[in-house]
């Protein structure tokens, strides 16, 4: 296909004129203590697309997000209700079980977490969480993910050194790669690049849209331009609420809401 | 001509010289004050630990390693029943200490966090930190002692450890605490239950600093006096095996011997002192090398 | 619209429109004097125009390094971005109304001294009033972001090419008639095709205009009406030799 064609039809990237729904929101409301942070989000996540999460700071894009693998449970004044169908079931169910869930919903975070541990043990970490494999299939494995995340060539030889003593853009991609490892569904992306150089940048905004072919990825960007780049679908939201959501190319190029349409063109006041 | 360009000259001169002269003269003032008092503190120190080194080393030789203490008018002997001693008691102390403290500064920061039991927990550990010692040897003396009717080593490594417990507990807390939440919620969003999060990342994260706790604990106690007088007592000679009976210790033997009229007990006192601050100032560098080893990293 | 958060991205867009305008300004004139040229024979004016046409290249250069930097330093989206495409779009038929204008201009050089038929001459001082009142409107349509305006000069081209064809039939018989004007009949075509033509760009600027304000390609099938292609003119009958 084409770009332009592509373009033109984001939803048919892969030959379809629509993906199938991969994550359904219905309803969904969140409260921090008292307030409320989310405000009826009703939003469908497309199959294999990336949707990109936009609006200013504080409007709820990264609590969104921190839905998908229930995160926010680790703090016990946070509370989501709604729903949010993934694979016919919904993940706020208390009988959803949450370690189960994030093994099928990875998360990279907007600084790079690298575990105080050697490279491989970083990414063999979710591996042995749910998985007893032998010696020769970890090694595998590993070197699959890294090699999805374009890092192998950079660390083949330095397996057994600590995560925390790669470059900031490595770390990164190993916080990817760690993700991918586990073979997710879904992959939630926290403003990945926002601590990296632009080099970093581009790398890792490449292997988003390599990643596409296989996982369903929501990122939560503050840069426009790298969700108009990026995404194939975008959402805007505002003080909790979801104000639009459509095909990037419409969002960034012919918003139909005022508010969506003066964010993205810097007018906000 | 080098002339002042126009656009530059044309703006206003601010003035120079506008911060005012009563202003400087309290800031010197403010600065030499403060190098002045700083100069006491640290001339008391230096002349404490110069005495310390001087009659110390004077004192020092082989057989000090080598023979236990003297009996009371007989010449010649060493502190190694003491130095023995006191290495058992410490680090049967420590040995006690280091599982309660870490759980329990583990528990405050991973899952007490800002509840009430927490809270609580927090407060009355911190009350500990402060108590006096002599107080934590009656206890013991009255919880252990004089139930088991006879002064003991388990007596006073327990009193020992008592005291150790809310260092451990309190910085095993600030160093997890140090620990940033996103590495947390990293390990949790791969499906990795808290308990797992706690042992193979949060607690690699804050090894350093808790080792560095655990050394600053085994300092603080290797040259406590006041617990192990109600506890271990001590001995003039070796101890029994199962530690019961008097235990010599170094800090007991200091202070029997440094108010005996014997001179040879007095320089073997000096001898001591001078041994135990060299092995509190060892640790406590290692502490800092430790700390520095976690910060460059 | 409210003003952008960043002020000095108001003021590149402003210096964009008014390069436009100032464009526009321009290119109005030379098509206006062009055809003044024409139906009075003045060589004079035609060298004017001639001599503006550089101006109208420059300020085309300028639009666009202004265009290029906003993008640069900007990264304008939505209506911002469709305002920069706008002007490099309208910039260049601008620019090329202004070549015909131009061309024109020429050929009232080449053509003087030689009679003017009234009525063929009526005829072409209609086209062009026809095609600068288009410039015209359409301009206005842009300084306002006004789609309805786009719209109503991009369905009003139809009548330009009908007077061209009219026109075109006329001259293909005065040359039968009379073989010595055919090379000022030729010319004359030529000028009839460049007003034309000039309303060809008025109606692209009008769907550039329609973009800018809606965001959406003006639909639907242009109302076309040029048939000059497909004329043909039967030789009188007794003149076959």
């Amino acid at each position: 296909m084409t770009p332009l064609a592509a373009m033109a039809e984001p939803g048919a990237a892969r030959g379809k004129t629509d993906a199938p729904v991969r994550i359904a929101c219905r309803d969904l409301n969140f409260h921090y203590g008292a307030s409320r942070a989310l405000k009826d989000i009703t939003l469908d996540f497309y199959d294999r697309q990336v949707t990109a999460l936009i609006g200013p700071s504080g409007c709820g894009k990264s609590t969104l997000l921190r839905c998908f693998n229930r995160i926010y449970s680790l703090y016990p004044e946070q509370r989501a209700t709604g729903e949010i169908i993934l694979d016919g079931r919904n993940i706020l169910s208390p009988s959803v079980d949450v370690n189960e869930l994030r093994s099928r919903v990875g998360m990279v975070f907007q600084k790079p977490t690298p575990f105080p541990m050697s490279i491989y043990d970083n990414v063999a970490f979710g591996l042995r969480l749910y998985e007893r494999l032998p010696r020769s299939e970890l090694d595998g494995r590993v070197e699959a993910a890294l090699r999805r995340a374009a890092l192998w060539d950079e660390v083949k030889d330095k397996l057994k050194e600590p995560g925390t003593g790669l470059s900031g853009g490595q770390q990164q991609r190993l916080c990817i790669a760690r993700a991918i490892a586990q073979r997710p569904e879904v992959i939630l992306l926290d403003e990945p690049t926002s601590a990296l150089d632009p080099i970093s940048t581009g790398k890792i905004e490449e292997l988003i849209d390599e990643l596409r072919a296989e996982f369903t990825i929501v990122i939560v960007t503050h840069s426009m331009q790298q969700a108009a780049r990026i995404s194939q679908y975008t959402a805007f939201m505002y003080l909790g609420e979801l104000v639009e959501f459509g095909p990037t190319s419409r969002i960034f190029m012919n918003p139909r809401e005022k508010r969506t349409h003066d964010y993205v063109t810097g007018r906000f006041g | 001509m080098a002339a002042v360009p126009a656009h530059l000259s044309a703006c206003e001169a601010v003035p120079w010289r506008r911060v005012r002269r009563q202003r400087r003269v309290a800031d010197r003032l403010m600065r030499v004050l403060c190098v002045a008092f700083t100069a006491v503190g640290v001339f008391a120190l230096g002349w404490i630990l110069a005495m310390l080194a001087w009659e110390g080393v004077h004192a020092l030789s082989p057989r000090i390693f080598t023979e236990a203490t003297p009996g009371p008018g007989s010449e010649g002997g060493g502190l190694a029943n003491a130095i023995v001693g006191s290495l058992v008691l410490t680090f049967l102390g420590i040995a006690i200490a280091t599982p309660i403290g870490v759980m329990a500064g583990t528990y405050l920061a991973e899952y007490g966090k800002a509840s009430r039991l927490a809270t609580t927990i927090r407060f009355v550990n911190d009350a500990l930190l402060s108590a006096p010692s002599i107080l934590i040897g009656l206890f013991v003396y009255t919880v252990m002692v004089q139930p088991m009717g006879s002064y003991s080593g388990w007596a006073g490594a327990v009193a020992l450890a008592i005291i150790a417990t809310p260092v451990i507990v309190r910085t095993t807390e600030d160093m997890l605490r140090l620990v940033p939440s996103t590495l947390r919620e990293a390990g949790a969003a791969l499906g990795a239950p808290p308990a797992i999060v706690i042992r193979s990342i949060t607690w690699r994260a804050a090894r350093a600093g808790m080792v560095t706790g655990i050394v600053l604990a085994l300092a603080r106690i290797a040259g406590e006096t006041a617990p192990l007088l109600f506890t271990a007592l001590n001995n003039s000679s070796w101890f029994n095996a199962n530690l019961l009976g008097g235990v010599s210790n170094l800090p007991v033997t200091i202070f029997q011997f440094a108010l005996s009229p014997y001179p040879n007990w007095q320089q073997l006192a000096w001898a001591g002192a001078l041994l135990i601050t060299v092995a509190i100032l060892a640790l406590s560098v290692s502490a800092r090398l430790l700390l520095r080893r976690r910060t460059t990293r | 619209m409210p003003d952008h958060i960043v002020s000095a991205f108001d003021a590149d867009l402003g210096g964009l429109r008014r390069g436009i305008a100032e464009m526009g300004g321009i290119a109005e004139k030379m098509l206006a004097d062009a055809t003044a040229a024409l139906l009075r024979d003045d060589a004079p004016l035609a060298h004017a125009v001639i001599a503006a046409d550089p101006r109208l290249d420059a300020l085309q250069r300028k639009v666009e390094e202004l265009g290029i930097l906003t993008i640069a330093r900007r990264q304008p989206l939505a209506a911002d971005l469709r305002e920069v495409v706008s002007a490099f779009r309208i910039a260049g038929d601008l620019e090329r109304a202004g070549d015909l204008a131009k061309n024109t201009a020429k050929r009232v050089l080449a053509m003087t001294g030689h009679m003017h038929p009234k009525r063929v001459m009526g005829g072409v001082q209609h086209m062009s009033d026809l095609a600068l009142g288009q410039l015209k409107d359409v301009l206005d349509a842009y300084a306002g972001h006004d789609a309805a305006a786009a719209v109503a000069v991009w369905k009003r081209d139809g009548a330009i090419d009908a007077l061209n064809n009219s026109l075109f039939r006329e001259l293909l018989t005065y040359m039968m008639e009379d073989p010595r004007s055919i090379s000022f009949c030729t010319h004359l075509l030529f000028c009839a095709k460049n007003l034309e033509r000039i309303g060809d760009h008025a109606t692209n600027i009008a769907e550039t205009v329609y973009y800018l304000a809606t965001g959406e390609a003006l639909a639907g099938e242009r109302p076309k009406d040029d048939r000059s292609s497909f004329a043909v003119v039967e030789p009188p009958a007794g003149q076959a030799p």
